[in-house]
């Protein structure tokens, strides 16, 4: 184990993958001589040299049909997107090649590609460049989902994202590049896809969260446990697919769900996982699920707006005091 | 349109057979999806069956009151211009549908084989709550509007009569713990009920909401609602005392050597106390063993003769009672008796007996002793064929030696289904009870 930041357990994950496949190459705006936009491919240009640190142009749909055509026929690509808003100029690739190629070619062509880069909401990026993008992916069948939330998740994933013979969407945070935390050295560490994990152990409400949104929920439990409230925090970190037995299990121990997410609650990752709750385990609930996401409005640049539209730790209070119809909550 | 085919549901995992007590809708009503088609009844409880599909309910094959085996099509339900006659005249009619089985030829193809019921639901879930909106439809039957109550008796605040709003965990609690929604106070957001109203109330069911006492002035009677222990025990004792033919034989038993072994066995420290009524079972438990004919089921075609003994033993609550079931009796001392009964008859005065505790006896006891009761004679609880009330012990003016004297009487009264037993087998019966307890050692070994 050693104690490294999330941008560094990502360099690492890339750095150790490379040396263990060489049909693995990363290629994206600034990855080499820049080393990323976000550092997150600091020195492998030096180490891997540019037949497999390769700089691009600006154009995504371009450089990421680039990747796609070279899984297609054998190599394994990480494409970065400088941040993921920018995937939408590569959304018709991403959705119309990458994802239904293998399906398409009846088998003949798998697409092993990774598709990396930060979303979601940071620090003043404002409407264009703070979407929590994953909604426009994990919709899509034959596209894997991944949104790890610490560095040992973010080294973990990332390798089985790599060698993973499906396109895999891999979107990371800004606002967690900086997180520190354990992670494992070993080369064959992996976390396999699919695997949510459980954050913290509780009794009275399950609270699943991804990302910054698991690290509100993470202090929101603190808030609750003074007051009495004991919650359950499970962190999906694929959503697709999605693990929702760990999910269903938590809601048959406590009873009560809340879900967050950064983005708007329309049609969301909220949604989905409200539904199968309540399909798999309407007989165990003791009240509705409750939706914890950002407002349905486009980011806004200014500080108090911007936090205003997102989930705080206040609201994912008052929504779990609701589910546990506790006598602070708004109702 | 597809057809549906109605097929005797699998409502528990030892259920062969089971028997249509009553079809709710008659041939030609319309069906929605979710009505209540019938009412079955198994070896273990009386359940109602939904339609999963939507159509006609076309054709009826097993009748009122006919049993046919799980699987088994009973019914089929389709538009009225579909053919069905393929379906209604498959080999063996009734037999259980083979899984290789080919579909039907024809436009009739599309044929769905879910049994058209949901999992087992205890009977006494509220019935309004199960049927469709109003608004679902035309057909949907329309709900019978109970009389408003002369006062005000119950803080309900549900706008729409009969409907409880309760979460779905407070629901499955309430039924599990045989709890009325309708008498709970909800404390959720609009009067919901959810699980902590459920688990208060079963903690403490003496907090019913009781009338207030009739003033003079007040109307002259009241239209109290069935509590669904009501109903049930009211749709099933006609079930028994109907067809179930019942004959009485009683006995008076010598308690004076049980009693003195009574007090003896309470005196001594650290043993469970034990009742008269602990004795009352195990003496049935080892009568029962020598008298396996007793301890028997009429099956219409065979008897079922049990090998182990489970002793249902009447609990009255307040408004109304229920029979917690004391497993394997006859495998178990007197103190474990003694033990597992009162354990037993307080989870039901809590409301907190799981569900699998309240079925499967093989025979009953109810003793009415505590109220002073000289004797009396009880409804056998079907499928069991036979059930014993216990008196109190009296003391009264005995002859013993040519002399008067006082002596303490219990007297018993078997009722037995003469279709499983004789008068004379149920007389050699009893007439060992009575020797077991007149000679209460024979109980301690």
């Amino acid at each position: 184990m050693a104690v490294m930041t999330y941008r560094e357990a990502l360099n690492l994950a890339l750095r150790e993958e490379m040396r263990r496949d060489d049909r693995v190459f990363v290629i994206g705006e600034e990855v080499g001589l820049y080393e990323g936009a976000y550092k997150v491919t600091q020195g492998l240009l030096k180490e891997f040299g540019p037949r497999r640190i390769v700089d691009t142009p600006i154009a995504e749909s371009g450089f990421t049909g680039v990747g796609i055509g070279a899984a297609m026929v054998g190599l394994r690509p990480v494409v970065e997107m400088m941040t993921f808003n920018f995937a939408l100029l590569a959304l018709d690739q991403i959705v119309n090649s990458a994802a239904k190629m293998n399906y398409m070619s009846g088998g003949q062509y798998p697409v092993p590609i990774v598709i990396r880069g930060p979303g979601g909401p940071a620090h003043q990026l404002a409407a264009q460049h703070s979407q929590s993008m994953e909604s426009y992916f994990y919709h899509v069948p034959g596209l894997k989902v991944v949104r790890p939330s610490t560095p040992m998740d973010a080294k973990g994933l990332l390798k089985a994202a790599i060698r993973d013979d499906n396109p895999v969407i891999f979107i990371e945070a800004e606002t967690l590049y900086s997180v520190k935390g354990e992670v494992s050295d070993d080369p064959d560490f992996v976390i396999p896809l699919g695997q949510a994990i459980v954050r913290r152990e509780g009794t009275d409400a399950t609270v699943v969260a991804y990302m910054g949104m698991m690290y509100r929920a993470l202090e929101a439990a603190e808030t609750l446990a003074a007051e009495g409230i004991s919650i359950e925090v499970v962190d999906p970190r694929t959503l697709r697919p999605m693990d929702t037995e760990t999910i269903i299990g938590s809601v048959r121990k406590t009873h009560r769900a809340v879900v967050v997410e950064a983005g708007a609650g329309f049609a969301g990752m909220g949604s989905e996982i409200a539904a199968f709750i309540t399909e798999q385990a309407f007989d165990d609930l003791d009240a509705p699920v409750e939706r914890v996401t950002g407002a349905s409005a486009p980011m806004p640049y200014a500080r108090n707006l911007e936090k205003a539209k997102t989930p705080t730790r206040e609201r994912i209070v008052e929504a779990v005091r609701r589910v546990c119809y506790a006598a602070n909550g708004s109702r | 349109m597809a057809i549906t085919r109605v097929v005797m549901p699998k409502l528990s995992e030892q259920m062969e057979t089971g028997k249509v007590i009553k079809w709710l809708k008659q041939e030609g009503d319309r069906i929605q999806g979710g009505d209540i088609l019938a009412e079955i009844e198994t070896d273990k409880a009386d359940v109602e069956m939904e339609a999963f599909g939507a159509g006609v309910l076309r054709k009826i094959l097993v009748p009122n009151g006919e049993t046919a085996p799980v699987g088994s099509l009973i019914a089929v339900i389709a538009e009225p211009g579909e053919d069905i006659g393929a379906l209604v005249a498959e080999p063996g009619g009734g037999a259980a549908a083979p899984a290789r089985e080919a579909p039907p030829a024809g436009p009739a193809a599309d044929v769905s084989r879910r049994p058209a019921a949901v999992p087992p639901q205890p009977r006494r879930e509220d019935h309004a709550e199960r049927q469709p909106a109003p608004e679902a439809g035309p057909t949907a039957p329309a709900r019978p509007v109970a009389p408003a109550p002369a006062e005000p008796t119950a803080p309900a605040p549900a706008a729409e009569p009969g409907r409880v709003k309760a979460s779905p965990l407070a629901r499955k609690i309430a039924a599990q713990a045989g709890v009325d929604l309708r008498l709970i106070h909800g404390s959720g957001p609009a009067g919901r009920v959810v699980r902590r109203d459920v688990e208060a109330a079963a903690a403490a069911p003496t907090t019913a909401p009781v009338p207030a006492a009739a003033v003079a002035a007040g109307p002259e009677y009241e239209d109290r609602p069935l509590s669904q222990m009501r109903a049930t025990i009211a749709r099933r004792m006609p079930l028994s005392k109907g067809p179930v033919p019942h004959f009485y034989v009683s006995s008076e038993v010598d308690m004076d050597p049980a009693w003195a072994l009574r007090e003896q066995l309470n005196a001594l420290e650290g043993q469970p106390k034990v009742s008269v009524n602990d004795l009352v079972v195990r003496a049935c438990a080892l009568a029962l063993l020598e008298h396996p004919g007793v301890n028997a089921s009429f099956q219409g075609e065979s008897l079922r003769v049990w090998r182990r003994v489970h002793v249902g033993i009447a609990v009255a609550l307040e408004d109304g009672l229920i029979t917690p079931v004391l497993r394997d009796a006859h495998a178990k001392s007197l103190g474990q008796i003694a033990v597992e009964s009162r354990d037993l008859a307080e989870r039901a005065r809590a409301r907190k007996l799981r569900t699998q505790e309240l079925s499967g006896a093989t025979f009953s006891i109810s003793n009415l002793g505590m109220y002073d009761v000289t004797e009396f004679s009880a409804i056998i609880n079907p499928p069991e064929g036979a059930i014993l009330a216990v008196g109190a012990v009296r003391q009264v003016p005995v002859v013993r030696d040519g002399g008067v004297g006082a002596g303490r009487r219990m007297m018993l009264t078997l009722s037995c289904d003469h279709r499983v037993m004789d008068g004379a087998m149920g007389a050699r019966f009893l007439q060992d009870v009575r020797r077991l307890l007149e000679e209460p050692l024979r109980l301690l070994v």
